[in-house]
């Protein structure tokens, strides 16, 4: 047999959910139902009470698509979310993980339209202020494409809740006193309302903002349709600037202006740069500038030595790492962190002592938000080399330590087994004093506690000699070229 | 004779209009239930759209343009002839405000020339974001333009007081910077957005073991992060170099952003510059390829395997361009194929993708089924195989022109 269900325009999820429970109760299938909305009541039976002790259950999915899919202005929502909902209760209980099936297809494009449309709201309300004895209120008329003034108004709360508002739309008004929300019957179109700054400032302003030489019709008429445009106050400017864009571009004066008097002034008086303290100041200006090799494109700044002109004892590290590019200074990342510990532990003081790196910029490969560490070349390695030539001439320290292979490559101009070679003084080319021990990445880079510690204790104490080493002024017996 | 606030604004407005960027994502959500005035839902609101299609969202405006730099691609370089202005900090947080009370905006975004030095006019800016805070109790979103080479006590406080902070490298490369705008320096820019980077990291909450209260107590900085943006076709730039440049910010600097900006004529030209402006499509296809970059899994070697001698394709999108010279990895099977394939089929974007594997779980997709899922079928059939479709036009040599948007769709732009 068939039922006639009555709705009216804007009815909420309360009425249709009462509905739902009254049909599904008595099994009645969404072929036996006919829908009237607004219009006189339907000539097929009403439908019987609810079964007594029926509880109606349905997936929470289900209710927010309600509860979007009810402010919908369409009339075929009714038929479409009890037909949903029989299927979901007879045999396709996944149903709404199809967003392929028709019906959910449909009934998620108006859950769609509804968000769009209570964004819109949020959008292109304006207020006009009128000023009262009890205070200003601000007065918005706004006219949504679906009933949608209920789920809007809590946002101008949020926003505006220091101001006494009231949005009037078609379907009904929201108010604010500054205490309470109230919703009210729809009051009569204003026919006209007036204010200083929509009418002055922010016609001013969005007059000016738009570009005529980027002039796009189409793309502002898909984000704010025609529909819209009636209430707001910007809108009427649109035709004129756009019939207007093409002649403003072209009286453009398109020959180069003759500077004003100030320009010449300005650049005489644009400061020139400090002159550096001290040699080793000079040093780093000038390599800041450095362009010998293709790496200062994607690094941020070279990162230069760091330590006191009178430091005795100069540790090299291969190249700076991310955290050091982003800081400037050497070893300050993860790496730095271990071997200030190890300095410490070792009873160096690090302060004391120059810390760099045989090439100056970060070397790496941008992977998503991350840099990927990469390796330098030994043509990178030899073009830096200079840097650090001059860097050790100024310093002209008692022991150069070179930290892991590409310090130990930079210092010797050869390839260096570093298990070999640690732990024993050597003398560099340059007939500097030299030791070599491993990079404090390197132990970061072991994978268990047990190799970490054995490790970081060898470390340590390789620093130790160092320590030793400069303590000792006379040349060691031992020290063989590298 | 003294300006008025509106032509002021007439002045500063226009000034301000050649930056991309209007984003109002990403701020940290807050509403003036308990005082104050304004809310950030985090999503962003465009609060009206001009002629030119794009969106107003802040009040986006110049604290002054008197500049004592001369960056060639600028109106406002001070060998400019344009008109001069500048607001006082009242008159920004009064337009601010009144803008805002009439729900116009959701909230202000400040850039300014450089007048007498860096440092004095970043210190007049924070003072615009400070009053709207502390002041009026403001909490709509802020969004402050960073000046190379301000110190950094600055861009402390500017990060405390804004929800996004911007530096623009406007150039891709040194060489353009080095030609067009000679006094800016390529290592001040990048070492600034280093050290907007480094703060945002500090202040980011910890992920785990310290708990709600020392969340709370941790000073916000810049909560919807840094952006940049790029001026396109100014100067001799390949597409290839400057995604190449955004990719490579993107890694180092964490950015939220890189907006490009299509040159065009700006009145007042410098000799230096070409007197035509370029395409608008050339600035959605660099958009395009940055999507691709960041939420399709693309690589840069990838990108550039789209590109011809270092520039995209006008007519066709780079993933179409990408796919065309990759045939031999489709058909994909709509059904089977994962997700990071079918991320790569033109066409379907990233909604459309996760609403396939959703679907398909429930069983096997036919080919009108996928249609109802994506608008982008015209693009994509070629490409899919589906429970009831396969495509036969995949190998053909006309495949692209039968695939290009019609021409007089182009002529629009």
């Amino acid at each position: 047999m068939m039922y006639g269900v009555h709705f009216t325009d804007d009815a909420d999820g309360e009425a249709f959910r009462s509905m739902a429970r009254c049909a599904l109760s008595h099994a009645i299938s969404p072929q036996e139902l006919t829908f009237v909305v607004g219009r006189s009541p339907s000539l097929f039976a009403p439908l019987p009470a609810p079964e007594p002790g029926y509880a109606m259950t349905a997936p929470r999915a289900y209710l927010e698509l309600l509860q979007d899919v009810i402010c919908h202005r369409a009339e075929d929502r009714f038929p479409l979310l009890y037909d949903v909902l029989w299927r979901l209760k007879h045999g396709e209980p996944e149903l709404l993980s199809r967003a392929s099936d028709p019906a959910v297809s449909k009934l998620s494009s108006y859950a769609g339209a509804v968000h769009r449309d209570i964004h819109k709201m949020h959008a292109f309300v304006r207020f006009h202020r009128r000023q009262s004895g009890s205070g200003d209120l601000y007065f918005a008329w706004f006219e949504p494409q679906h009933f949608v003034l209920r789920r809007a108004a809590p946002f101008f709360v949020d926003r505006f809740a220091s101001m006494n508002w009231i949005i009037a739309t078609p379907d009904g008004t929201a108010s604010w006193d500054g205490r309470e929300l109230a919703f009210g019957p729809a009051l009569p179109k204003p026919e006209k309302l007036e204010d200083e700054v929509l009418g002055e400032v922010w016609q001013t302003y969005y007059r000016t903002i738009f570009n005529p030489a980027r002039v796009n019709p189409q793309m502002m008429t898909r984000e704010m349709p025609k529909k819209y445009w009636r209430n707001l106050p910007e809108a009427a400017l649109i035709p004129g600037l756009v019939a207007k864009a093409q002649r403003r571009i072209e009286t453009m004066d398109d020959m180069p202006d003759v500077p004003p008097r100030f320009a010449e002034k300005i650049a005489l008086q644009r400061k020139p740069e400090m002159a550096p303290a001290d040699a080793l100041a000079a040093l780093r200006a000038e390599a800041a500038r450095c362009r010998a090799c293709p790496l200062h494109r994607p690094a941020t700044q070279t990162v230069f030595g760091e330590g006191p002109v009178d430091a005795r004892l100069v540790f090299v590290g291969e190249q700076p790492g991310d955290s050091e590019d982003i800081a400037g200074r050497p070893f300050v990342g993860p790496a730095g962190q271990v071997f200030d510990r190890a300095l410490s532990d070792a009873g160096i003081d690090r302060a004391g002592v120059y810390v760099t790196n045989a090439v100056k910029h970060f070397k790496f490969e941008p992977r998503g938000k991350r840099r990927i560490h990469s390796k330098p070349d030994i043509s990178e390695v030899r073009i830096c080399g200079s840097w650090l030539t001059q860097e050790l001439d100024l310093l002209n320290p008692d022991l150069v330590v070179a930290l892991g292979a590409t310090a130990a490559h930079a210092l010797s101009g050869r390839n260096m087994a570093v298990t070999k070679t640690r732990g024993a003084e050597l003398k560099w080319p340059d007939g500097r004093r030299g030791l070599v021990t491993v990079h404090p990445s390197f132990l970061l880079r072991l994978p268990d506690k047990g190799a970490q510690e054995t490790e970081y204790a060898k470390f340590v104490h390789d620093l130790k000699l160092a320590a030793f080493l400069i303590g000792s002024k006379r040349e060691s017996v031992h020290a063989k070229a590298a | 004779m003294a300006l008025s606030l509106l032509q002021k604004l007439e002045i500063l407005a226009d000034a301000a209009k050649y930056d991309a960027s209007c984003a109002s994502s990403g701020g940290t959500r807050r509403n003036a239930r308990s005082g104050g005035i304004g809310s950030v839902t985090g999503a962003g609101i465009c609060h009206s759209f001009t002629p030119d299609g794009r969106c107003v969202s802040l009040l986006k405006i110049l604290l002054t343009n008197f500049c004592i730099y001369d960056c060639a691609y600028c109106v406002s370089r001070r060998s400019s002839n344009v008109k001069r202005a500048r607001f006082t900090v009242d008159e920004v947080v009064t337009l601010t405000l009144d803008l805002y009370r009439r729900n116009c905006i959701e909230g202000l975004f400040l850039s300014s020339g450089i007048a007498r030095s860096e440092d004095a006019t970043m210190e007049d800016m924070v003072r615009v974001a400070r009053i709207l805070r502390e002041e009026h109790g403001f909490r709509g979103y802020i969004h402050l333009k960073t000046i190379p080479g301000s110190s950094p006590e600055l861009i402390e406080l500017a990060g405390l007081y804004a929800d996004r902070l911007s530096m623009n490298v406007e150039l891709p490369s040194e060489r353009s910077l080095a030609t067009f705008a000679p006094e800016k320096s390529a290592v001040s820019i990048k070492r600034g957005m280093a050290q907007t980077r480094a703060r945002i990291a500090a202040a980011a909450p910890l992920k785990k073991g310290r708990g709600n209260i020392a969340k709370a107590r941790q000073p916000k900085f810049a909560p919807a992060g840094q952006s940049t943006q790029m001026i396109v076709g100014a100067d001799g730039a390949t597409d290839a170099e400057i995604i190449g440049a955004s990719a490579n910010f993107y890694a180092s600097y964490a950015l939220k952003r890189v907006y490009y900006s299509a040159f065009s004529p700006t009145g007042h030209p410098s000799a230096a510059l070409p007197h035509v402006a370029t395409p608008l499509l050339r600035e959605h296809r660099l958009y395009q390829t940055d999507w691709l970059l960041r939420f399709y899994g693309f690589s840069l070697a990838d990108v550039e395997e789209a590109m011809d001698c270092g520039m995209l394709d006008l007519a066709i999108d780079p993933k179409l361009a990408w796919a065309l010279r990759h045939r031999e990895q489709f058909p994909l099977d709509v059904n089977v194929a994962s997700r990071e394939m079918l991320l790569r089929v033109p066409g379907l974007g990233v909604r459309a993708v996760d609403r396939i594997i959703e679907s398909r779980r429930s069983g096997r997709l036919r080919f009108g089924e996928v249609a109802r899922l994506s608008r982008g079928m015209r693009r994509a059939r070629e490409f899919l195989i589906a429970a009831d479709w396969s495509p036969r036009k995949l190998d053909s040599l006309h495949l692209k022109s039968w695939l290009s948007p019609a021409p007089e769709q182009m002529a629009l732009l």
